[in-house]
């Protein structure tokens, strides 16, 4: 097991490395996608800046504290994209038969789809996410155990979203085109939890705790560390559960990423 | 030649009409986002009920209109110039330029059928949606559905003529995903789809609400919404066509400049 994960790391790491400096050969490309990557996640800052500049809250949040949910989901989704998101053209893969080639490859297939197409200018919305994040950190009265309900958060938000990448990629094993509904989940998933979720209805809220626990990724923990009573009266526990459900998420992830794999018969011909 | 253009986008629009499960996924997403960005709306018009002059109701329409025009008028950029920056990089393009047709033309007509297909495909089925979910409001009279019928073609144009534009620097640079990266974080942001212009502060506002991106989403959806009537719906249409024109009008320029380039190089 332990000496697997090292040679799926390694070999990821070759394949990444391979990827980037391809990348490279066209660096202005890259710089122009790197800056507008920092700057379509900065906009979009701004747009909730914008709602904000006449009101001083929404959904009983203010700015501050709704930058702190923003830079934390921002982080786990970006962390996500950078490291699985290349998962989403799988049916791509599935028609081009590059995926065929890869089962030839002394290396786990999940670890070779996911370093494909590696693009290191994808942590440029890492990087504005942990801007966003660290100005809102400021305002927060820490504590030693709010730190770790902090650090603990930004691991698991970033597994939960591997897992939602991973998961729902798998969709393309049945339906090579159906790529786009993985989106819904996973930037459709970043939207939701940019926004306390008082803005939903509670049928919504219960979703995201039991269905699809994106709440995990950020709300939770973050009632803890900005001391806010939880809106719904879910119990207490539930602040400090992120990282069992990160767990939990990734192995149902695994589980269905082996039964696609299984199903897979090839396009043939 | 109105025949051949004619052809031109009806096999464009068969081209994408081949995925349907990828529009069925594109959909499903589309209705996601609606209801997320809907709740929101909601929550921030509940704290404003007249912010940027839109009503509650309004905003949440707004949000629809926006699911629904989405891919018509392309706002993460594709199309049928993304074909045409792949054939400046391969070279392909030089067949393209021999065609009897304008290099524009050709592929203005097939990025209109293929909008055709998206505003069907793509449109109708989040704006049932959206009206099964949440109130929303439809055009009260028949100026306002004429005037968003003649808007919305109008969007696909000036949209058509930036991505021209953004495919065109491959002639330069070989590889236009950087300006096109470029071009859609600044689309998404000043077309709407982030936040309403009219909800921008002060003179931001006056100031994005004249600029090209306004005519992809805002100018469209206040017309629907009844915001703009009488000499604002035509001056609205105004700034459209005027944007549409200019711009195609830099396309053209950008071409000739390229085409110069094209046969210094031989080829």
């Amino acid at each position: 097991m332990a000496e697997g994960v090292v040679t799926s790391v390694r070999g990821y790491r070759d394949i990444a490395r391979m990827w980037t400096r391809a990348a490279m050969a066209y660096p202005a490309s890259f710089w122009m996608m790197a800056v507008s990557g920092f700057a379509i996640g900065l906009l979009d800052f701004v747009g909730i800046w914008i709602m904000f500049h006449t009101n001083d809250s929404l959904g009983g949040w203010s700015l501050s504290e709704i930058a702190f949910l923003y830079g934390a989901t921002g982080f786990g989704l970006a962390a996500a994209d950078l490291v699985v998101g290349r998962i989403e053209r799988l049916g791509q893969m599935i028609r081009t038969g590059r995926l065929d080639s890869m089962f030839l490859k002394p290396l786990p297939l999940l670890t070779q789809v996911c370093a494909d197409e590696f693009a290191l200018r994808r942590f440029a919305r890492v990087f504005q996410a942990v801007v966003v994040l660290g100005i809102a950190c400021t305002f927060v009265s820490w504590t030693p155990a709010k730190v770790l309900v902090t650090l603990s958060m930004v691991v698991s938000g970033s597994v939960i979203f591997f897992a939602v990448f991973i998961g729902f990629a798998c969709i393309q094993f049945w339906t090579i085109d159906a790529n786009e509904v993985a989106n819904a989940f996973t930037y459709g998933g970043n939207t939701m939890t940019q926004y306390p979720l008082t803005v939903f209805p509670s049928e919504v809220v219960k979703g995201l705790t039991v269905l699809i626990p994106l709440a995990f990724v950020n709300w939770y923990p973050a009632l803890y560390v900005l001391d806010k009573p939880d809106p719904f009266g879910f119990p207490e526990w539930l602040q400090f559960a992120s990282p069992v459900v990160a767990a939990i998420m990734m192995s149902v992830a695994l589980l269905v990423w082996r039964t696609g794999v299984r199903h897979y018969t090839s396009t043939g011909s | 030649m109105t025949a051949l253009y004619l052809s031109v986008a009806t096999r464009a629009f068969r081209r994408y009409s081949t995925y349907p499960a990828a529009t069925l996924a594109g959909l499903f997403t589309n209705c996601v986002f609606g209801v997320i960005i809907s709740y929101v709306y909601l929550a921030l018009w509940d704290q404003q009920p007249d912010a940027g002059g839109y009503d509650s109701v309004d905003a949440v329409t707004y949000v629809w209109i926006g699911q629904a025009m989405l891919m018509t008028v392309m706002v993460w950029g594709g199309g049928a110039t993304a074909d045409l920056s792949d054939r400046i990089r391969t070279g392909d393009v030089a067949l393209d330029l021999y065609r009897p047709v304008p290099l524009i033309g050709w592929y203005a007509a097939q990025d209109l059928g293929r909008a055709a297909y998206h505003l069907l495909a793509r449109g109708v089925a989040p704006t049932i949606v959206g009206a099964l979910l949440f109130d929303i409001r439809f055009p009260d009279s028949v100026g306002a559905w004429v005037g968003f019928a003649l808007s919305v073609p109008l969007a696909v144009m000036v949209s058509f003529a930036v991505r021209f534009l953004v495919a065109s620097t491959a002639f330069w640079l070989l590889d236009a995903t950087g300006p096109a990266t470029i071009a859609f974080t600044l689309t998404v942001f000043f077309s709407g789809f982030t936040v309403p212009l009219v909800i921008f502060p002060g003179w931001t506002r006056e100031l994005v609400m004249l600029l090209p991106w306004a005519a992809y989403l805002q100018i469209p959806a206040d017309i629907w919404l009844g915001q703009r009537q009488g000499w604002a719906l035509v001056g609205g249409l105004a700034l459209q066509a005027g944007w549409a024109a200019v711009l195609l009008g830099v396309c053209w320029l950008v071409l000739r400049q390229a085409t110069r380039k094209v046969v210094v190089q031989g080829g």
